[in-house]
């Protein structure tokens, strides 16, 4: 096993180490241990074991399922545990992204600026991208919220999805923004310095022997890792956050509104903070993304893209339960990235039906993801793995677990 | 709200606290259609500002009619819809669509015919509207019968129902794709549509003028309908309360049936205009999704006069803002004026005021 291969594989185990905690069924002891433990020899093993061409394509399927995690993990704070019905998660998921853009790139100058326009380019480390991402996310959902929570359940779903048009709409049009409708590039990406053939000044010298065979090829499983722990990152606080008596009011006002209100409870403040919450979740998922593909424009958060699929996710996986939003994501862009093959599959067939439509079978895909929400609504509407109706741990029996 | 309140009486004998009173102020219908002329004013005053003269800002509105006859073709179906049943329907945007597709198929199937002159088509034109009202009715039916109806046998909350018609949007959608492809169509490609020159220099095409007097002719069809027919009285009672109209014998299954096709139809009738006044292409009855649903809730939810109403309100707010904003802005005036609606008086300007 040479030098990069082990790198690859020991990147591919953390993401792994970071991923299976989640997905391994909660109860026994040895759950989070035993999904490090399993993750990181999986990734050794896997590494090892199959060709360079898999492998990237493994890691990148992964980085988008786990970013497709963030997201569903932000819906089901406001639908699963809230009932909000939020139909715009691609206007989130896009501030998110384009704020963390610019507050991480380098503002162009002298030729570079007559190609492309954007207010600000503050030259700020990643992590700094991200939380502005979360906040300016929050703050739009608060705007958002403040006017509309007060109705009816159904307005929010419009008004929700007229927000996130507009927001397409905006960095469709405003090119001093953030380039208008030409892409934003030279989104810079964290510890890239790493992979390329001078390493990072920080890296004290004693260590560059370590890093020194990789090439920038191989950057896409150290993000991996970095998104990896993200997710953990965000399933550990939100579901903590979640069995907590924050959680609690939250599916009080879900469920028995004017109980939760008799209690004492401000049933419009909780909607509103579930909601923001929710909303900034979905803006660090957004500036991940980012990140990720490096040139970000309007046309990456369609409503198919952005909302739709996460909807798939987190009804197929379970609406009020954090594990099975993620297990979700990793099953419904398995079933698109799958579905791919498919088209590609049907091709003779369809080629047999009409000589047009072989260049239309992409959208068979939407055709049959659109049945599967259709079908999760109709046959099984809590999912994959339904909420818990648990009150407390230690409480066995019928009205426990 | 007609009939007078005994319990306020007069004002000496009103017990409520100021802001109480202000609030009831607030919430009439009244300063609901004052605020939005208001935010009219502030367009026309902005659109001067941006330096569009004013022969520039009256041709501007009339197109805004003109738009406004569009869009209120379309949110007739859907405020219908939703009063009936209840809750959003995502798909009616692509029911839109599918209306303006399906004529546009049986158009091509029918030998071409003069033109009627001053309008721009023949009355082949005319046939495939007819044709394609009652197909994309029945399409409107048959999802309410694959997936709504299991969804009302099993009591699901409506969000199940708005859920479900957003992914019946998409499949839709993709269905569009696959049969009629991602390019764009015209009715009559490569055809001259020359525009009537009206006085003050408006110019408007005869087909515009035809929309907008169709808009009016199906709004009060459906307003006869409401009021007159034995549907349109057990259409209300349903929409009012589905358990008491069943025991006053009434087959609600039978009424919501007969919603969808009327629903499918007229939206068929929206793209159907829609197509003629631009052009075809997948994605057009997304794009009127927002106006729809602004119009809907502005004139009040099941009230088709309202719709027409807003919808027109809409139309000239739309057009009227393409004098200092960029036009593809159009969804986001529709859609402010749809939260400034909600946040003084969400029943709507003709809803009725408690709800």
């Amino acid at each position: 096993m040479s030098q990069v291969l082990f790198l690859k594989g020991l990147m591919l185990g953390i993401a792994l180490a970071f991923l299976l905690p989640i997905l391994l069924p909660p109860g026994p002891r040895w759950r989070v241990p035993g999904g490090i433990l399993l993750g990181l020899a999986a990734g050794l093993g896997i590494a090892a074991s199959v060709p360079p061409g898999y492998l990237s394509y493994l890691v990148g399927f992964l980085t988008m399922a786990s970013l497709y995690g963030l997201l569903a993990l932000g819906l089901n704070t406001q639908w699963g545990y809230t009932g909000h019905l939020n139909f715009g998660v691609a206007g989130f998921f896009a501030v998110g992204a384009f704020t963390s853009a610019l507050v991480t790139i380098e503002a162009p100058s002298g030729l570079a600026a007559q190609y492309t326009q954007v207010l600000f380019g503050l030259e700020m480390p990643f992590l700094v991208g991200v939380l502005a991402a979360a906040l300016v996310s929050g703050v739009v959902a608060l705007i958002v919220a403040v006017p509309v929570l007060r109705l009816r359940l159904d307005f929010l779903a419009i008004a929700t999805i007229g927000v996130a048009e507009i927001i397409r709409l905006v960095f469709q049009n405003e090119r001093w923004l953030a380039n208008g409708p030409q892409p934003l590039r030279g989104i810079p990406q964290p510890g890239r310095c790493l992979f390329e053939s001078r390493p990072c000044e920080w890296l004290p010298d004693s260590l560059a022997w370590v890093v020194e065979p990789l090439s920038t090829r191989d950057y896409t499983a150290f993000y991996l890792m970095v998104v990896a722990a993200f997710l953990a990152l965000g399933y550990a606080l939100i579901e903590r956050a979640c069995r907590s008596p924050w959680g609690r009011m939250l599916r009080a006002v879900r469920d028995e509104e004017a109980s939760a209100a008799m209690n004492g409870k401000n049933v419009p403040f909780a909607r509103i903070q579930a909601f923001v919450v929710g909303a900034m979740v979905m803006g660090v998922a957004g500036a991940l993304y980012a990140h990720y593909t490096v040139a970000i424009d309007y046309s990456h958060f369609h409503a198919l893209f952005g909302t739709f699929l996460v909807w798939i996710m987190l009804m197929l996986g379970g609406s009020g339960n954090h594990r099975g939003a993620i297990l979700g994501a990793i099953l419904v862009w398995g079933v698109w990235a799958g579905t791919a093959f498919l088209a590609n599959a049907l091709e003779p067939v369809l080629a047999a039906i009409h000589p047009e439509l072989p260049g239309r079978a992409q959208y068979v895909r939407w055709l049959l993801v659109s049945l599967l929400l259709a079908a999760v609504v109709l046959f099984r509407p809590q999912g994959l793995l339904p909420e818990e109706m648990r009150v407390s741990n230690y409480l066995r029996g019928p009205r426990g677990r | 709200m007609a009939v007078p309140d005994i319990r306020r009486g007069t004002a000496a004998d009103d017990q409520r606290r100021p802001g109480e009173r202000l609030r009831a102020v607030i919430r009439t219908r009244v300063f609901l259609l004052v605020s939005l002329v208001a935010v009219l004013v502030a367009m026309y005053l902005a659109g001067l500002a941006a330096g569009a003269g004013g022969l520039r800002l009256l041709a501007l509105t009339a197109w805004g009619l003109m738009l406004g006859g569009v869009i209120a073709l379309g949110s007739i179906g859907l405020s219908l819809v939703y009063g009936v049943m209840k809750f959003p329907n995502f798909s009616h945007g692509a029911l839109v669509t599918l209306g303006a597709y399906v004529s546009f198929s049986v158009m091509h199937l029918l030998p071409p015919g003069s033109t009627l002159r001053p309008l721009s088509f023949g009355y082949e034109f005319l046939v495939a509207l007819v044709v394609a009202m009652p197909v994309v009715g029945l399409v409107a039916l048959a999802i309410d019968r694959v997936v709504y109806r299991r969804l009302r046998r099993t009591g699901a909350h409506l969000v199940f129902f708005a859920m479900a018609s957003l992914a019946m949007a998409f499949f839709l959608r993709s269905l569009i794709y696959l049969i009629w492809g991602p390019d764009f169509h015209f009715y009559y490609p490569g055809q001259a549509n020359p525009a009537l020159q009206l006085p003050l220099g408006i110019r408007i095409r005869a087909d515009q003028l035809f929309i907008l007097a169709l808009a009016f002719v199906l709004v009060g069809a459906v307003y006869g309908l409401l009021a007159r027919t034995r549907l349109g009285k057990a259409m209300r009672a349903t929409a009012d309360n589905p358990d008491l109209a069943q025991i006053r014998g009434i087959d609600t299954e039978r009424v919501i049936a007969w919603t969808w096709m009327l629903g499918g139809g007229l939206a068929a009738a929206g793209g159907v205009m829609y197509g003629l006044s631009s052009q075809l292409r997948p994605e057009m009855g997304f794009w009127l999704l927002l106006p729809m649903f602004a119009a809907s809730i502005m004139g009040g939810i099941g009230n088709p006069q309202g719709a027409l109403l807003a919808a027109l309100i809409i139309g000239i707010a739309h057009q009227v803002s393409t004098s200092f904003l960029d036009p593809t802005y159009g969804p986001a005036v529709a859609f402010v004026l749809m939260v400034l609606t909600l946040l003084i008086r969400p029943q709507g300007l003709l809803g009725r005021t408690e709800g």
